[in-house]
């Protein structure tokens, strides 16, 4: 197929149309050999974002390996609604210990295969974001730490989603949850708190670090591909809406992760061995009020008090300026 | 060959022959020195094809071993007291998959108040996680037990604890024979897996099971253990055809055949109650014992086959089930379901605590006249208790009750009578 030398972008979303790339950059969805790892039929939410990213994700680890990827999954949506026995989505051999330990698991599995000889099976670890950043935080900082061979991907939702919608570690300032209800003085979750794993991982000097969208699926599966030609630790932190718990319609599931990135409030990077080696530059800036109000997590803000906006407007304004977003 | 060695690195030395292919594990005392000799062995390639994990946590090591031993690889972590509890739930969920992992226990007591010396709390604590446990009585059972726990973990695909006792064995000198690294290899098949995660063969592994199977999961896991009863003392038979020894089975009863009075323990007190048996049929006292050597499975049939013809049971118990009595009670009594005996559990021997033949003695002599009550606890000073407890009710704010004890006897808790 003959390229054109224009740039086309499908309209108003600066993502460049699959159609007209060259075969080999078009996405792995658009190709009928995909391997559907996380097949359909599972039970996930009309317009989740952690059934698509894993697809995505998944999908791609599989064409970058030639389909040898083994994966562990911690307690949380994901492993819920893929596996309701007697049924399972994954076509993939997968395995679901408890909630904390999928990095340790995996770990273990890849511990097994180099003693056996089988350089070419490669390690993916799945968790929430509570599963990451809160009770598998000791596990995966281990895991990181001894640098095993092991690709570990957080879907980050922001919640603990799969217990009703509670907070955690992930939590941004302002939302509410089930146990930061948006009531009395300060509703919604408290201002300065919460952790970034991104740059916790990078603290480990691990070999690979990036954080993803599911508004950017493209780069999504670039990042995931680059990760599997690596060997050693990596991670990837893919940001990814829950229409039930963030009060979002199921249909503006991309449009809240492409304004999330988009406002600023969360970059999208790459880091190698703890630097920062590449970033998606934001062509237009939106203020966050576009994406809050998406959402009714954050419907509390837009009363006649609107200094929490301007405090998350100011985080946003950091990420920009902190990460070098600004297009050059 | 035989070898003046400790009990932890015999322990090692066993573990090695059965050519563990992942080895991972976080220090606690009394179980470092396995883990320490065993991280030797795969530096120096004496243990070669192993790879070996320095972890964050125990949870990470079992959930490590659980990763390992799912695809495929014959996997083995030791640990010991707050180190089994700060992994209880990987340790159900090893039971839980039918993982045959094997764990050496350096049994412990678990705080607070903080010790790090030997009695059965440790283990007793997770002995419903539907993992095999098996109690070593001297350190050549230990080492043999493990080749044993590797053989029946993989032939029924479920976990096995080999629990041995603190300090007392791990850290005992002795002479021990190291078996020969053929016959293992005879005794002991390559791992075989049930379930494995495979690219060419791709399984789901931990799915969710709702009411509709669940207790039919639990139910398989019971029939392992039954099947367990059986393939025991199997092994044993065929361990001892190979080795030239006996170690391990059911349970060993000693000089019961006219017993009136048969006392039960599990693991290495039964050297002391044995001895304490010989001194009082010296002296005509119609006394016996029975070591159990598997606490889950437990051989409900060979204990009450032990126990039936005598008088009454004194059951020695390193654990306590607060506000209770003691776990190993729990299944003699079972066993002995229409059988009228009188039976009594002595509690001995917590946070290490010496277990001593004199006060074994003074203990059974009160059986042997029926003067104990049913729960008793060896060498238990009344007196430092019953000040606390007056301290107690005199003063709300009495402080903590372990400096509070320690004040009261003014120095080292541990003494030998
Ligand atoms: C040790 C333990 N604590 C708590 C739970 C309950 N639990 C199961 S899933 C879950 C929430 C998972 O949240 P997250 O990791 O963010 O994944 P999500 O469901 O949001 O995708 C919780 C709290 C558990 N299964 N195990
Ligand atoms: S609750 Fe959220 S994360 Fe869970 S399945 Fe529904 S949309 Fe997905
Ligand atoms: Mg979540």
């Amino acid at each position: 197929m003959s390229l054109q030398p224009v740039k086309f972008y499908q309209t108003g979303t600066f993502t460049v149309g699959n159609r007209l790339l060259d075969e080999s950059l078009r996405t792995v969805q658009a190709n009928m050999q995909r391997t559907n790892s996380l097949n359909s039929g599972h039970r996930a939410c009309q317009g989740c974002g952690e059934a698509l990213g894993a697809r995505y994700a998944i999908d791609a680890a599989m064409r970058a390996t030639k389909n040898r990827v083994i994966a562990t999954n911690a307690t949380g949506c994901l492993e819920v609604f893929s596996t309701p026995y007697p049924e399972t989505s994954w076509q993939i051999p997968w395995m679901h210990s408890v909630f904390g330990n999928a990095a340790s698991v995996a770990t273990g599995i890849a511990a097994a295969l180099k003693v056996k000889k089988k350089s070419d099976v490669r390690v993916i670890a799945q968790g929430g974001d509570g599963g990451t950043t809160d009770i598998g935080f000791a596990c995966l900082s281990g895991m990181f730490e001894r640098n095993d061979d092991v690709l570990y991907l957080c879907y980050d939702n922001e919640a603990y989603m799969n217990t009703g919608v509670q907070r955690s570690s992930a939590t941004p300032p302002g939302a509410r949850t089930a146990t930061t209800p948006a009531v009395g003085i300060h509703p919604g979750n408290a201002f300065g708190t919460g952790k970034n794993l991104p740059l916790i991982a990078m603290a480990h000097q691990i070999p690979y670090v990036a954080t993803a969208s599911v508004a950017n699926l493209h780069d999504l599966e670039a990042k995931v591909e680059k990760a599997m030609g690596i060997c050693g630790a990596r991670y990837i932190h893919i940001y990814v809406p829950c229409p039930l718990g963030w009060g979002s319609s199921p249909s503006d599931t991309i449009k809240v992760a492409r304004l999330a990135v988009e406002t600023g409030l969360f970059p999208l990077f790459e880091a190698e061995h703890g630097e920062i080696v590449s970033r998606i530059p934001i062509r237009n800036k939106v203020p966050v009020e576009e994406y809050l109000k998406l959402q009714k997590r954050f419907a509390h803000l837009f009363g006649e008090d609107r200094s929490a906006i301007a405090m998350i407007q100011e985080i946003a304004d950091r990420n920009i300026r902190k990460f070098g977003l600004e297009e050059a | 060959m035989l070898q003046q060695i400790e009990g932890s690195r015999a322990i090692a030395c066993g573990i090695a022959l059965c050519r563990p292919e992942v080895v991972c594990a976080y220090p606690i005392t009394p179980q470092t020195h396995i883990v320490e000799a065993l991280s030797e062995m795969v530096r120096t390639g004496e243990l070669e094809n192993c790879e070996y994990i320095n972890v964050e946590s125990e949870f990470a090591a079992l959930s490590v071993a659980i990763g390992a031993s799912s695809a495929g690889a014959r996997s083995y972590t030791a640990t010991a007291s707050q180190g089994l509890l700060y992994m209880a739930e990987a340790v159900y969920n090893a039971g839980g998959l039918g993982l045959p992992i094997v764990m050496t226990i350096g049994n412990r007591a678990i705080g607070a108040p903080i010790n790090i010396w030997n009695d059965h709390s440790d283990s007793m604590a997770l002995r419903d996680a539907g993992w095999i446990q098996l109690y070593a009585e001297t350190n050549q059972e230990a080492l043999d037990l493990h080749i044993q726990a590797f053989k029946l973990a993989e032939a029924l695909s479920c976990p096995v604890m080999v629990c041995v006792d603190g300090f007392i064995l791990t850290h005992a000198y002795e002479q021990i024979e190291i078996p020969e690294a053929g016959k293992v290899d005879a005794f002991l098949p390559p791992f075989d897996p049930v379930q494995v995660l495979d690219c060419m063969d791709p399984v789901s592994i931990g799915a969710m099971v709702g009411p509709e199977a669940f207790m039919e999961v639990r139910y398989l896991q019971h029939y392992k253990q039954l099947r367990a009863l059986e393939m025991i003392p199997e092994i044993a038979k065929e361990f001892s055809e190979q080795f030239g020894r006996d170690s391990g089975g059911l349970a060993r009863p000693y000089r019961i055949a006219d017993a009136e009075t048969v006392v039960v323990a599990l693991g290495s007190v039964n050297g002391t109650v044995k001895d304490v048996v010989d001194e009082m049929r010296e002296e005509g006292h119609l006394i016996g014992s029975l070591c159990v050597v598997s606490f889950r499975p437990f051989p409900l049939m060979e204990v009450r086959a032990c126990l039936e013809n005598s008088r009454r049971v004194v059951v020695l118990e390193k654990s306590f089930s607060v506000g209770l009595g003691g776990p190993l009670s729990d299944g003699v009594r079972k066993s002995l379901s229409g059988i009228a005996l009188r039976g009594y559990t002595v509690i001995a021997g917590l946070g290490g605590r010496a277990i001593t033949k004199k006060s074994l003695k003074g203990i059974f002599a009160k059986a042997e006249m029926d003067e104990l009550e049913l729960l008793n606890f060896l060498d238990l000073d009344h007196e430092i208790v019953a000040r606390q407890i007056m301290r107690e009710r005199e003063t709300r704010r009495s402080g903590p009750i372990a400096e509070n004890l320690l004040k009261s006897i003014g120095t080292v808790a541990s003494r030998i009578a």
